[in-house]
């Protein structure tokens, strides 16, 4: 099972922007060492979920067949602690896509706050590092990532018959 | 609209320092970006997007950091460039300083091309336009 650090998405707009919640829980076990008595949700976790909205929005912009990693933290500012029962909340939108890579800028909230701006560099990498070949698996988005996107459809469109 | 070169140097090196983490001092217009500045492969990326913002302009894919031309084996011979691979280099980078590298085109050598002058150059000419 890959490590997912959001939990579902809110707001998913293709190519242009997508919002994701992510419920912070004791029941982490890092938590317990991060720190003894004192569990604070790591930053590089933060990081790791804008990376996982943001780069859920490029591949599927481009209807998962770009192979999207992580190249390049543009910025990452942090301006608070999240605890065990915060809610995460996170603000992707698209700069830019090109075949090669693609940009995006992020903000996260914690409980309604302002958390942190993340704004990162994906790179397209079947088309970059020139002329390495990859498998031709998409290794990136696997069912773990798309199932996130499916259960958000799901939920929108149960939502549009109830109502 | 033409800018001052004056003008562009600084922006490019206001992008350089967001882009690269460094510091303005370590700039210089023969810095070169990944000798001097420590650029890697998705930094030039990173670097083409931000001057496309700063200047309001389009960059096409491969002007400014034209893509690799040693696959071509045409191009080069025993690592080095051919008199045909840096003449089609040359025509394809006017706005670089080929004074060192045509002496020892050496394909190795080929990112010292790739200065901040190289970048201001290339802006220059294509404000001006």
């Amino acid at each position: 099972m890959r490590w997912i650090w959001i939990d579902k998405f809110t707001d998913f707009q293709s190519g242009v922007r997508a919002t994701a919640i992510k419920n912070v829980t004791l029941a982490e076990e890092h938590l317990h060492d991060h720190f003894p008595a004192y569990p604070v949700m790591p930053a590089s976790l933060i990081v790791e979920g804008m990376a996982q909205t943001a780069g859920i929005l490029v591949g599927e912009a481009r209807g998962f067949e770009e192979k999207v990693i992580l190249a390049k933290v543009k910025q990452a500012r942090f301006r608070r602690e999240v605890r065990p029962g915060d809610q995460l909340q996170y603000d992707a939108e698209i700069e830019n896509v090109t075949p090669e890579a693609a940009m995006t800028t992020g903000r996260v909230s914690v409980n309604g706050e302002p958390l942190a701006e993340i704004d990162i560099v994906f790179s397209h990498i079947d088309n970059n590092m020139s002329g390495l070949v990859f498998p031709e698996e998409n290794f990136v988005f696997t069912e773990d990532f798309k199932s996130l996107l499916m259960n958000y459809n799901v939920s929108t469109s149960a939502a549009g018959t109830t109502s | 609209m033409a800018m001052a070169r004056e003008e562009v140097y600084q922006k490019v090196k206001d992008v350089l320092v967001d882009a690269l983490g460094v510091d303005d001092d370590e700039i210089s217009e023969e810095a070169t970006l990944t000798g001097d500045l420590g650029a890697e492969s998705i930094d030039f990326l990173d670097i083409v997007f931000r001057l496309e913002k700063t200047f309001s302009i389009k960059i096409p894919r491969g002007e400014l950091f034209p893509e690799s031309l040693v696959s071509n084996p045409e191009y080069v011979e025993g690592g080095r460039l051919t008199p045909k691979g840096l003449d089609t280099l040359k025509k394809a980078m006017p706005h670089a300083d080929f004074t060192k590298f045509e002496k020892d085109p050496d394909v190795n050598q080929m990112s010292n091309l790739f200065t901040v002058k190289t970048i201001v150059n290339y802006l220059s000419t294509k404000m001006a336009a």
